[in-house]
């Protein structure tokens, strides 16, 4: 070959190495929907991998169970890893040119281009998990995370001996502001008193950095670890110092037989199913659902060995009467850090102010703002 | 006295800087030969994933660390073989390998084709030395509480440096990188030496991929170094192309790295923002530094780095 040629090649040599690597990117979540044409397609995007072994695979446990359930009459697919950003409007326009009729977005950040996306495609039905905009074709769906949490909690708080409990945190925005209350709530319910310390990653998933947040959190003291992230990283920590951990939003014993104590869990694919049906049959209509424990959309994981039977009725006890309604986490009389009454006795926090909480209960260390 | 600040921040700056330390001295050694290879970060997520992929299937560290560096190692075999042999730019191939290799592209297709998420590893690097070594009140636990990929570290930078100073291949590959022409001339087979420190220099990254799914997170996710490549680019500069000071640059990212975390956990509350971003503004000041061509040489960076060899082009 000549100089020229080879000059010539290199660079195409080049550009075709990047355009496989594009092709492979993209390859990853379509590969999954290849099919037919006259099948209703419903599509889901998510934070993080669809395997996270945390939030984004609960989401998509759901999924596979529209999948299954719908069989040939349904085409799902899901875009993975998308960012927070301008990013995610490109994700839904594309999805839908591609037929898709029904998408569901599962983390807070995608909402404002899910909403502008909504108002352009009055044809397409939109669902926000987490969210607060609703419109005609949009709807909001979350469960009461802070019911299970507040059982999780007391879990963190019965195993703990010295009442310092770490909790591994993402942003500072009502929702996680929100899980961190009810969990340090339910902490001092089983340990008067206890502290819940507090460190923001600025991330929903990023195991790296949750193992660094851990390891901090240990080495100041915290002998029980808890979580609002997504990945098992924390656990993994855990259970190489021998800390008890309690997760989120997945099951993780296998990433911390000795240690895992349990997690609030999700169960998304009920309503899953229930909607893309309804997407299907034209009865769809756009709503707020919030599921709860009595309705099996929350749940607790399964106990590991270091919950002692004692604990575990305590918690059984609370977890009948938030079923019976007797009982509420956010219910007064409830006291902020600086110790001011926020919430008088006898008095409840409705849905509206859960979601604008930006305040945190007495004994959590660390500041609202992240 | 084990868990103040100071002695958590310089352990954890001992961990998380040992894969920056294992792709950095890759690094050295492709720029030291006239390469400059901007494909780390995908070398050390293929290492990452294919190391985690050996020790679930064979349960054995050492052949994980094996494949890992010949994962890493075929990565970079591929940039070799464009900017070598075929003379692209090194710059537009680097970036390939990197989109190629790395997040959503090669790693994650294996990751996910071989089922690796959701999984924690099945033996991970521990710590090694007893107990009564690692409890010694601060050195114990940013010295002697550390796993056999630190010390391996250790003795790779005393290798890398023997190496470069006192061996007659060293001697020559720091020819190579300063002037191909005149070690064509002295019979130093310009494209064998370029070939073979980048590829070693891939296999180096993918160990340092390895040192996050074997040792830091220990599981496989997509994506899970999170730009530690690009530091470990940004080290070699820092560093002037050094190996001892490699390491300490290393050490140093690795504490900037633990640092907000550490200083939220004892309440000190400074934006962590602010911290986070630290070390990636640290790397954008380097590249500013010896972005100039009188600094570069001041610094010590080799001349001909980042430039093809063309024999009768002299």
């Amino acid at each position: 070959m000549t100089k020229r040629k080879l000059a010539l090649a290199a660079p195409l040599l080049t550009l075709a190495a990047v355009a496989v690597a594009f092709g492979i990117g993209a390859g990853s979540g379509l590969a999954r929907s290849a099919g037919h044409r006259a099948v209703f397609k419903a599509a889901w995007i998510y934070v993080g991998p669809h395997n996270d072994g945390g939030w984004s695979q609960a989401h998509d446990e759901g999924r596979l169970m529209v999948q299954k359930a719908l069989g040939s009459k349904v085409q799902t697919t899901f875009k993975e890893n998308v960012p927070e950003g301008p990013q995610v409007a490109q994700v839904i326009e594309s999805l839908i040119r591609d037929g898709n009729k029904i998408i569901f977005a599962t983390s807070f950040g995608f909402q404002s281009a899910m909403a502008a996306a909504a108002k352009k495609h009055p044809d397409v039905k939109f669902e926000m998990a987490t969210g607060t905009i609703q419109l005609p074709n949009m709807a909001e769906y979350f469960g009461a995370g802070e019911q299970a949490i507040y059982l999780a909690g007391m879990a963190a708080g019965a195993a703990s001996t010295s009442g310092n409990i770490g909790y591994v945190v993402p942003f500072a925005i009502p929702e996680v502001i929100r899980h961190t209350n009810a969990f340090a709530l339910g902490a001092q319910a089983a340990h008067p008193g206890a502290k819940v310390k507090l460190v923001w990653m600025n991330a929903w998933f990023d195991p790296a950095k949750e193992k660094k947040a851990a390891e901090s959190l240990h080495t100041a003291g915290s002998d029980v670890l808890g979580q609002n992230v997504d990945s098992p990283a924390t656990g993994q920590y855990a259970e190489s110092v021998g800390v008890p951990w309690v997760g989120y939003d997945s099951n993780g014993k296998k990433f911390a037989p000795k240690q895992w104590l349990t997690a609030a869990i999700y169960n998304w694919g009920p309503y899953y199913l229930k909607r893309t049906k309804a997407a299907m049959d034209g009865t769809w209509k756009t709503g707020f659902y919030y599921g709860t424990l009595k309705d099996g959309f929350m749940q607790l994981a399964p106990y590991g060995p270091k919950v002692s039977a004692k604990t575990k009725s305590m918690i059984a006890a609370k977890k009948a009467a938030m079923i019976s309604g007797k009982f509420d986490p956010f219910q007064g009389p409830l006291y902020d850090q600086s110790g001011k009454l926020k919430v008088p006795k006898g008095k409840r926090l409705t849905i509206k102010d859960l979601y604008a909480m930006n305040w945190l209960v007495k004994g959590v260390v660390g500041s609202p703002k992240g | 006295m084990n868990n103040s600040i100071l002695v958590v921040v310089l352990a954890s700056a001992v961990l998380y800087g040992t894969p920056l330390l294992f792709a950095a001295l890759g690094e050295l050694l492709a720029e030291r030969s006239g390469v400059l290879n901007l494909g780390v970060e995908g070398m050390m997520l293929v290492g990452a994933v294919m190391g985690f992929w050996a020790v679930q299937r064979t349960s054995s560290l050492a052949l994980a660390l094996v494949v890992a560096a010949i994962a890493g190692g075929a990565m970079a075999l591929i940039h070799a073989f464009l900017v070598v042999t075929l003379r692209a730019n090194q710059i537009v191939s680097g970036l390939a390998l990197t989109i190629f290799a790395g997040a959503a592209g090669l790693s994650s297709y294996l990751g996910n084709d071989l089922n690796l998420a959701d999984q924690p590893a099945k033996r991970i690097f521990h710590s090694v030395l007893p107990k009564s070594l690692r409890d010694l009140p601060v050195i114990g636990p940013i010295l002697f509480n550390q796993s056999l990929l630190v010390y391996g570290s250790w003795v790779v930078v005393i290798v890398v440096v023997l190496y470069l100073r006192r061996t007659r291949p060293g001697l020559n590959v720091r020819a190579v990188g300063e002037s191909p022409a005149a070690a064509d001339a002295m019979g130093i087979n310009v494209t064998v030496y370029r070939y073979v420190h980048t590829v070693v220099g891939g296999a180096l990254a993918g160990i340092g991929g390895a040192c996050f799914s074997l040792s830091i997170t220990p599981q496989w996710v997509d994506g899970l170094t999170s730009g530690a490549g690009w530091i470990a680019i940004a080290l070699v500069i820092f560093a002037f192309w050094r190996p001892g000071l490699v390491l300490i640059g290393a050490y140093f990212f690795g504490a900037f790295s633990a640092l907000p975390y550490t200083l939220q956990a004892h309440g000190v509350t400074i934006a962590p923002e602010l911290l986070q971003s630290l070390p990636y503004v640290m790397t954008v000041l380097a590249l500013v530094l010896v972005s100039s061509a009188g600094a570069k040489r001041r610094l010590g960076a080799p001349a001909a780095l980042g430039l093809p060899y063309v024999r009768e082009e002299r």
